[in-house]
């Protein structure tokens, strides 16, 4: 394979509000196995953050270890990135924010740096309510170390060694439902028709946005017997609710059926469409999100879609009342109290 | 037979053996207080368990005229008694000719009689239930009355107390009165029992102004007020927790804008150590000053961070307030054990930068040195204190601070100067000081973006597994390292006016027992020098000094010399020139446990103690 993307693009690429064509989004080569499920999220990431028309450099990429984690290189080549350690980027991503609240913060994490590693990370920023996306590309197994088994491994998967998993796996969605996250989401690398526009909200969205990805690994658990294989996945996706994403500029123009539609309304103006399939349950409501996912669990099906939002609840920014000048922007000369404070200090010291 | 008697004036211990939560803390600093408005040089230490409720508790008292502020060896001169759990462990710490202040409203246990000490009985019990009706109260003013004895037995002006007072309930006046009764409850019941004062008492002196007292942990949290740190980002852990708090207390007071409710910072309590310390490098990368406090199980865990933010060379302040380990060890015990496990914390090739404090004033000073060389040199600081300055409040000179003060920002290249470089290389070494430039996120349409990462990487931060690359960047760093004592306070010598073939190296705590000690060796006629070290990796002097003495005595408050071994390493000098002091159990070093390392290594005077 080649090792230089060439730079040649095609002179009539469309070019967004901001006037940056898609090239603006992209990054370098990929160096994941051909048909990796990561490579087709990147370039969700890089069709959503083109179609929200983000200033790249105003953009910020966490990781932390594992295949996932190497995928921030292979896009947004023109915001600063973070490849931090094994498990630990919530904590990385959470200093970051603390500092400047005016980027976009997009981390991506896979399920052993989430679910096994990182799991005490992982709970902790969904109770800060961190504003970020948190993208977890979930494949069931550790690829970078050859296909172990991991903690979202289903229970009776078969691993490439025929080996059968004995034990309960975790449910990122579950959890983070159950510890207050304000949106979630799951989705499936083969189906950008649903990525792009859950990427566009969960960016839009104030506060933590968790989207849980199936990501097959193709090289370790695409096999027969494998639950995060493209095709057991194809075959039990339950497509919950279907995101259209406005902009706060845009007016509705798709037609939805009456009653089919739900409105949802985000901080910065900008709004959800949600087109309701099969179910017909209220996206706002925590308990009938939960109750939804542990019915699609039961019918052996995985639920995808935005399964819960709460536009309202305030982010760490807010509950924490800093500044909203971004804490890194602020003069020494504001941060320092300088002599006459001190004396009286001293003398308090007395 | 008249028993013997201590006679001292301003040159005494004086010890209270309470129960922990029954409310002593805020009476014996009280006590410590009315010394240091006295005009009297004080030391005061907490002695505690580490239990909420229920356990012996200690609070110690140096007052010293000369002051010597380490803790004094040799047992006590009175002991106030108010716990009978260990009254009789008690009464045997107090020094022929001490004396025993104890409740007598029942008789004392002839276990504890001893014919060489003189005993202060005082029904304390009897006073506190004629005169409260409350068991709380009765509890609370216990601790005030026998302050109120003290006061009369040591000779310490009532209006000193009563001001203090006053003070120390400005906001709930209510209470003065009732606090200033009961400490005069204490003093008559003291002056109508005994001959006061006593031989040993407190003169009024003036040997304290221009000195606070302070905690070493209030003095860090302030220090990253004066730092411009906007983020702390902790876990709580004895006994660094009250660094993190201090810092919330003055950003609160200083920081907080009532009209827009903002604040100018954040203290994030973090779900572990592991977190509190990603958490500072995230902000750090992003170019706030941020730091985490904590303590050696806290440093285990941030380990791998450690070696992240070397590698990937993001600055961070960490603030490192030792205990006894190794394990949970000694939590409520001080020592300085986590020398070696920071300066070579975490895989493959790393070192640190280390700044070690010896008081409040210092620990102000070395925390803003701290973020200071954090960003100038873009790597973690470590700021090693422990817990006897920590969590005392220490006596040390006024906090200084000058309005014309540049906080050292590093080398961070704005938007301006990005436009006009052709190529922004991340780990280019542009000006051959082995520093290269950073940017932060956000800056720079087209120019500055980066990858931070802990994997190997070029010059221009891709990621390479080439072996030329990888160890041309490992070798910068280094360099880096060798290159920082330029950023770094320099060792603080003491030399003596006579010459002398003996140096003492000390750090951090060890310095109030090694002036101590050095006086008493210069009484017997033996000149010493000494250095103290306050930053790794050391200054040129410091090979200066162990090179110009003909005998080196390194202090360590650890088992395994572990300074001594950093000098070794470092300065590659002859592991038989460098001997050892050595103290670790858990106590304050003091000066004679320093002598009684250094007598019988120092010519002359080995000699002298054989023949004795």
């Amino acid at each position: 394979m080649s090792y230089i993307k060439p730079q040649f693009r095609h002179p009539q690429l469309p070019a967004n509000e901001r006037g940056f064509t898609r090239t603006a989004y992209e990054g370098l080569i990929s160096t994941l196995c051909a048909g990796c499920g990561h490579d087709s999220i990147s370039a969700a990431i890089i069709q959503a953050c083109w179609e929200l028309s983000l200033e790249p450099h105003r953009i910020a990429k966490v990781s932390g270890i594992g295949c996932s984690s190497k995928s921030p290189t292979y896009f947004l080549n023109k915001s600063h990135g973070f490849n931090s350690v094994h498990g630990r980027m919530p904590s990385v991503a959470t200093g970051a924010y603390a500092a400047n609240h005016e980027l976009t913060y997009i981390g991506v994490s896979g399920d052993g740096d989430s679910a096994s590693i990182g799991m005490g990370q992982f709970a902790h920023v969904v109770r800060r309510n961190i504003n970020m996306l948190y993208m977890v590309e979930n494949n069931g197994c550790y690829g970078l170390t050859k296909g172990q088994d991991s903690a979202t491994a289903d229970e009776g998967s078969k691993s490439r060694t025929g080996q059968i998993n004995p034990f309960e796996n975790i449910d990122l969605v579950g959890v983070a439902l159950e510890i207050g996250a304000t949106f979630v989401a799951r989705s499936f690398s083969g189906d950008k028709q649903q990525l792009v526009p859950l990427i566009k909200a969960a960016i839009a969205h104030r506060g933590f946005a968790l989207i849980d990805v199936i990501s097959p690994c193709v090289t370790f658990n695409n096999h027969h017997g494998s639950t995060k294989s493209y095709d057991y996945t194809r075959e039990h996706v339950q497509a919950g609710n279907i995101v259209d994403f406005v902009p706060s500029e845009t007016e509705i123009t798709a037609n939805y059926e009456e009653g089919a539609s739900h409105n949802v309304a985000l901080h910065d103006g900008s709004r959800l469409n949600l087109v309701k399939t099969t179910t017909d349950y209220d996206p706002g409501d925590r308990r009938n999100a939960i109750a939804a996912l542990q019915d699609s669990r039961a019918n052996n099906q995985i639920l995808t879609g935005l399964i819960y939002i709460d536009p309202e609840e305030p982010d760490f920014h807010q509950m924490m009342k800093i500044a909203n000048t971004p804490l890194n922007k602020i003069e020494m000369s504001t941060l320092c109290p300088g002599t006459s404070t001190l004396t009286d200090i001293n003398q308090s010291l007395k | 037979m008249q028993k013997p008697k201590i006679d001292a004036v301003n040159d005494f211990v004086v010890k209270f053996a309470n129960v922990n939560g029954s409310g002593s803390a805020s009476a014996n600093t009280l006590f410590a207080k009315s010394i240091f408005r006295s005009g009297v040089p004080v030391a005061p230490r907490n002695i505690f368990p580490s239990n909420i409720q229920g356990l012996p508790t200690w609070y110690e008292v140096r007052v010293s005229e000369q002051g010597y502020l380490a803790k004094r060896a040799g047992g006590v001169d009175l002991m106030v008694s108010v716990n009978p759990q260990s009254l009789l462990d008690d009464v045997q710490e107090v020094r022929t000719g001490g004396y025993f202040l104890y409740d007598d409203t029942r008789p004392l246990d002839i276990r504890a009689i001893r014919k060489d000490i003189n005993y202060l009985g005082v029904p304390l019990t009897e006073i506190t239930n004629r005169e409260y009706e409350d068991a709380r109260l009765r509890q609370l003013f216990k601790n005030v009355i026998y302050i109120g004895a003290l006061a009369a037995l040591l000779d310490i002006e009532l209006s000193v107390y009563d001001k203090l007072i006053e003070e120390q309930f400005a906001k709930k006046p209510k209470l003065v009165k009732p606090n200033c009764d009961a400490l005069r409850l204490g003093y008559d019941a003291a002056k109508e029992r005994f001959d006061c004062p006593l031989p040993v008492r407190v003169e009024q002196r003036d040997l304290v102004d221009g000195k606070i007292m302070m905690t070493g942990n209030s003095a860090c949290g302030l220090g990253a007020v004066y730092a411009g740190a906007t983020v702390a980002a902790w876990y709580p852990i004895t006994p660094s927790t009250s660094v993190a708090e201090a810092f919330e207390k003055y950003a609160s007071q200083l920081r907080y804008d009532a009209e827009k409710d903002e604040k100018n910072y954040v203290v994030i309590q973090a779900e572990d150590e592991l977190a509190a310390f990603g958490m500072v490098i995230g902000a750090n990368w992003n170019g706030a000053r941020a730091f985490t406090a904590t303590s050696g199980p806290g440093v285990s865990l941030m380990t791998e961070f450690l070696g992240l933010a070397y590698f990937a060379e993001v600055p961070a302040v960490l603030i490192d307030v030792q205990r006894a380990g190794p394990s949970t060890g000694m939590p409520t015990r001080t020592q300085q054990g986590d020398i070696l496990s920071c300066v070579y914390a975490s895989h493959g090739d790393t070192r640190h930068v280390c700044l070690f404090p010896a008081d409040p004033k210092e620990c102000f000073e070395l925390t803003v040195a701290a973020f200071d060389a954090a960003e100038r040199l873009q790597t973690p600081i470590i700021l090693l204190t422990d817990l006897d300055v920590g969590m005392n409040d220490c006596l040390c000179d006024d906090l200084e601070w000058s309005d014309s003060y540049q906080h050292d920002r590093g080398k961070v290249m704005d938007a301006d100067q990005l436009e006009a470089l052709e190529k922004f290389g991340r780990y280019r070494d542009i000006d051959g000081d082995f520093i290269p430039y950073r940017t932060l996120p956000g800056t720079h349409p087209e120019k500055g973006a980066f990858f931070t990462r802990g994997t190997s990487r070029d010059e221009d931060a891709i990621y390479t597994e080439k072996g030329d690359a990888y160890q041309r960047n490992m070798e910068r760093l280094l360099a880096k390292w060798f290159s920082a004592p330029d950023y770094l306070p320099a060792p603080k010598i003491v030399t003596a006016s006579d010459s002398s073939e003996i140096g003492i190296i000390h750090y951090g705590t060890s310095r109030d027992a090694v002036t101590e000690a050095v006086d008493q060796l210069s009484a017997d006629g033996i000149a010493a020098d000494t250095l103290q070290i306050m930053a790794i990796p050391f200054h040129d002097a410091v090979r200066k000094f162990i090179d110009s003495h003909e005998y080196v005595f390194v202090v360590d408050q650890n088992r395994d010399a572990q300074m001594r071994t950093v000098l070794i390493n470092e300065l590659d000098c002859d592991p038989a020139k460098l001997r050892s002091v050595l103290h670790y159990d858990g106590t304050p070093l003091s000066a004679d446990a320093v002598l009684t390392w250094l007598r019988p290594n120092i010519p002359g005077l080995a000699e002298q103690s054989r023949m004795e």
